[in-house]
């Protein structure tokens, strides 16, 4: 190997915390204008390294080389100089200023006098967009412009600061479809200037897309580096998960019986301008998936259900009765559950302990007279700890401090343990490692069988395949197509009816 | 501790010897009682001629801070939900006045009702201001804070009300219940129920979910809208006992009792550790805040120090204290 045209170089990185060893040993390289996947499970070690990188962590032991040439960074102020530029997955721009203003923050081109130019920050940020071959407004407040348009700005600031290297932690979680492929094609342009790109995803289709060499972290430790030539998708996974996942991710056809009354029915639900006239049935034991494009109304449709947002007109049957969900109070004691779409800022209370959180829907099981029994709500929360495998060293820590896929299981574990009949998960396995997907998906199995009815949103139509009995397809916010999974040939087919054709 | 705490330690190679426990202890969370000790041993030396230590001064500093403590005892719930009370002072002083005026017409009952009222009604009104129109809590209380107070003078206009009922002064404030002062007593009532509230009962911990994260809560079922609206109404009420005890302590309803005790009931709660930003709420730690205050107050005074300078000792304190408290 050409160790030369290695643009970063991390050798023999060690970290802990509080005497938890979470990278052990660990190398990494990016040569210049490679797409660099990294892939690892949940708590693998993969954010702890990028944060070395970026000196918001300084490693215990092992070095760093820029440009083949031994590098302090110290600090995030280190790593801009050295040229490393981050795309942040929970995108870091102030919304209230605009697209300019956000790219040259804490490093606006001065005028005369000492005073921000703002005309010189306009016409600079717009170089940096007809570099990206990109068309955006750099006068536009950032609160007004969508998903798409943050990350381009953050890229475009990440290239404005002279970043060479640039890592994206999945870019892609919150991007429609077109749009994720835009990015694919910046992405290729990055790369033939020369930049190179560590590449965060659990998607496989984007790492064999985009990629050219994969390094797999698992348990803290370096596992592989491998061209993705060199590399079989069934390696990649085993190598992540450090087992064989056995056809959890494609379908199994399950018996949902037809001829049963049906346990959910809801007839002209309309509420606000998302969710139009919307009519369908749900049986127990059936799993039901929902499609569409980012705005098409699932999230709004679900939402409505749990009693979050006002229904208009429509109503709702549970087993052929009538039903009032006007708040999610309501919902609850009719039997719905909701997962919500972004577990930190709905899910959970991120400062608060695991068991806390576990318990919060749960407080009426563990009353004793007018007080909360606290040896009951530790024996509930462990045995629900227990049962749904939330990975936790200490239920009396913030749960923050979980990784992704963990801080899923204990929203799913929080929701299950109040029993629900109903249901509804809503991006489920967004940024979750594949072992945790796998597990969560054999989870929503488990629970139809068990006769509970349950409505899956996603925009992963692998995923969607793989567990729904039936697809309803929305768009503007009204059903287009109602579709029996056996009737769906291949991911082809789903895509093309969401656009609707 | 229990058997929650070993589920699956993933990882945890190191043992769990007397130094990694002391390591992770979190020393800043005891940073007040460590604080009150400190404090205390200090002035116990250094004004031990002055009859620092002596019984009588020791219960005269729980007695002068008893209002605050009941006071700041609503405002740990406020504060714990993301929110802030500013009108506890003047409501406090609005109840003095109207127990007062009403109690000399009508007699020791309705003088008493008369005083819960005003807390029902203003902490009614700062309650639906807030959840109902989505008003922030600072504008909607520091409005009331004005309006409370003019209240209170107008209605009596800027006179004193002389209270001359006994059987009300000795219940609130100047009695004694055999060798403990009354306000002893009322500050323990009020710490102990809201101590077991806040940690032992469903709405104690959806007030904290809430204020932790409302949206999470939302999601969760918890009518935050009623929540928030019940944390001011008790913030309220609590007040307005705080100015019935000022008024039985002082035995007369006057608008200024109560005039700047939110920001001493505020103190008091952030240096017991609540968090201001929500989600965290301690009603022990809130008790050590009032009586770390009234400690210095005291001790500053025997001291011999003027007011002026008791000020700016008092505001040092203060930073000083929550600069050690605060979170890395």
């Amino acid at each position: 190997m050409n160790t030369a045209d290695n643009v970063v170089e991390m050798r023999a990185i060690s970290k802990g915390f509080n005497g938890v060893s979470v990278l052990k040993d660990v190398g990494f390289d990016v040569r210049q204008g490679e797409v660099h996947a990294l892939a690892g499970g949940n708590g693998a070690g993969k954010s702890t390294l990028m944060k070395i990188l970026q000196g918001v962590y300084q490693a215990d032991a092992g070095e760093i080389l820029i440009g083949g040439k031994p590098a302090a960074i110290n600090s995030i102020h280190d790593a801009k100089a050295a040229g490393i530029g981050m795309v942040f997955q929970e995108f870091s721009l102030v919304p209230s200023l605009t697209v300019a203003q956000n790219i040259f923050l804490a490093a606006e081109p001065l005028g005369p006098g000492g005073l921000i130019d703002d005309r010189a920050a306009v016409r600079r940020a717009k170089e940096v967009f007809s570099e990206m071959e990109v068309d955006v407004d750099p006068r536009a407040e950032v609160s007004r412009l969508g998903t798409a348009y943050w990350q381009l700005t953050e890229i475009a600031k990440a290239l404005a600061q002279n970043a060479t290297v640039l890592i994206m932690d999945e870019p892609t979680a919150s991007l429609a479809r077109h749009e994720s492929e835009a990015l694919f094609e910046l992405i290729d342009r990055l790369k033939q200037r020369g930049i190179s790109i560590i590449y965060i995803s659990h998607r496989m289709d984007e790492v064999y897309r985009l990629a050219d060499r994969i390094t797999i972290l698992r348990d803290g430790r370096h596992l592989l580096t491998e061209p993705l030539t060199e590399v079989t998708p069934e390696q990649i996974v085993e190598g992540i998960v450090g087992k064989k996942i056995e056809g959890q991710l494609s379908y199994r056809a399950r018996q949902v019986a037809h001829d049963v009354a049906p346990l959910l029915e809801v007839r002209g639900l309309n509420a606000g301008h998302r969710v139009r006239d919307v009519s369908f049935a749900l049986r127990p034991g059936e799993i039901l998936g929902l499609a569409g494009l980012m705005g098409s109304g699932r999230t709004e449709l679900a939402r409505a259900l749990f009693g979050i947002d006002k229904v208009d007109s429509g109503e709702v049957l549970l087993r052929g009765k009538k039903v009032s969900l006007a708040s999610p109070q309501q919902a609850i004691n009719a039997g719905f559950a909701l997962i919500p779409e972004d577990r930190r800022a709905q899910g959970l209370v991120l400062e608060h302990s695991v068991q806390d959180n576990l318990l919060l829907p749960l407080l009426g099981q563990i009353q004793r007279g007018p007080l909360l029994d606290s040896t009951k709500g530790k024996e509930l929360s462990s045995s629900l700890i227990k049962r749904f495998a939330v990975k936790v060293a200490h239920p009396h820590r913030p749960v923050r401090l979980l990784s992704g896929g963990n801080l899923q299981k204990v929203v799913i574990a929080k929701w299950l343990g109040t029993d629900p009949d109903i249901l509804i998960l809503d991006e489920p396995t967004a940024g979750v490692d594949i072992g945790t997907k796998s597990e969560i998906l054999d989870m929503i199995r488990e629970l139809a069988s068990a006769g509970k009815a349950v409505i899956v949103i996603s925009s992963e139509y692998p995923e969607l395949l793989a567990v729904s009995d039936r697809i309803l397809v929305l768009k503007d916010g009204s059903i287009i197509r109602d579709i029996p999974r056996s009737e769906i040939a291949d991911e082809e087919y789903l895509q093309l009816a969401v656009q609707g054709v | 501790m229990s058997k929650a705490n070993t589920i699956a330690p993933r990882d945890t190679a190191a043992p769990r010897n007397f130094g990694t426990i002391l390591k992770e202890l979190d020393w800043r969370r005891y940073v007040i009682y460590i604080g009150f000790v400190v404090v205390f041993l200090f002035f116990a030396v250094l004004l031990r001629d002055q009859g620092f230590l002596s019984p009588n001064n020791l219960l005269n500093i729980f007695r002068q801070t008893a209002t605050i403590t009941v006071m700041a005892v609503g405002m740990t719930y406020v504060i714990a939900c993301a929110e802030i009370d500013l009108s506890v002072g003047s409501v406090a002083g609005l109840s003095s006045v109207c127990t007062a005026m009403v109690l000399s017409q009508w007699g020791l009952i309705p003088g008493i009702l008369a005083g819960l009222a005003v807390g029902l009604v203003v902490g009614s009104i700062n309650g639906a201001l807030v959840s109902l129109l989505g008003i922030p809590s600072f504008l909607v209380t520091l409005g009331m804070l004005g309006i409370a107070v003019g209240v209170a003078q107008w209605i009596t206009a800027s006179a004193p009300q002389p209270i001359l009922n006994d059987t009300f002064n000795m219940l609130f404030g100047s009695g004694n219940f055999g060798p403990i002062p009354g306000l002893v007593v009322w500050s323990a009532i009020f710490v102990v129920i809201g101590a077991v509230v806040l940690n032992r009962t469903k709405f104690g911990r959806q007030v904290l979910a809430t204020g932790g994260n409302r949206n999470a809560a939302d999601f969760t079922g918890i009518n935050t809208k009623r929540i928030k609206f019940q944390v001011l109404l008790i913030s309220g009420m609590v007040a307005s006992v705080a100015g019935m005890l000022y008024a039985g302590r002082l035995q007369s309803g006057r608008f200024q009792w109560g005039a700047g005790d939110e920001l001493s009931a505020i103190a008091a709660v952030i240096l017991g550790g609540t968090s201001l930003f929500g989600g965290f709420g301690s009603i022990v730690g809130t008790l050590f805040g009032a009586l770390l205050i009234g400690l210095i107050n005291n001790g500053l005074i025997l001291a011999g120090l003027d007011s002026s300078q008791q000020q700016v000792v008092r505001g040092a304190i203060i930073i000083l204290a929550v600069a050690l408290a605060r979170k890395k």
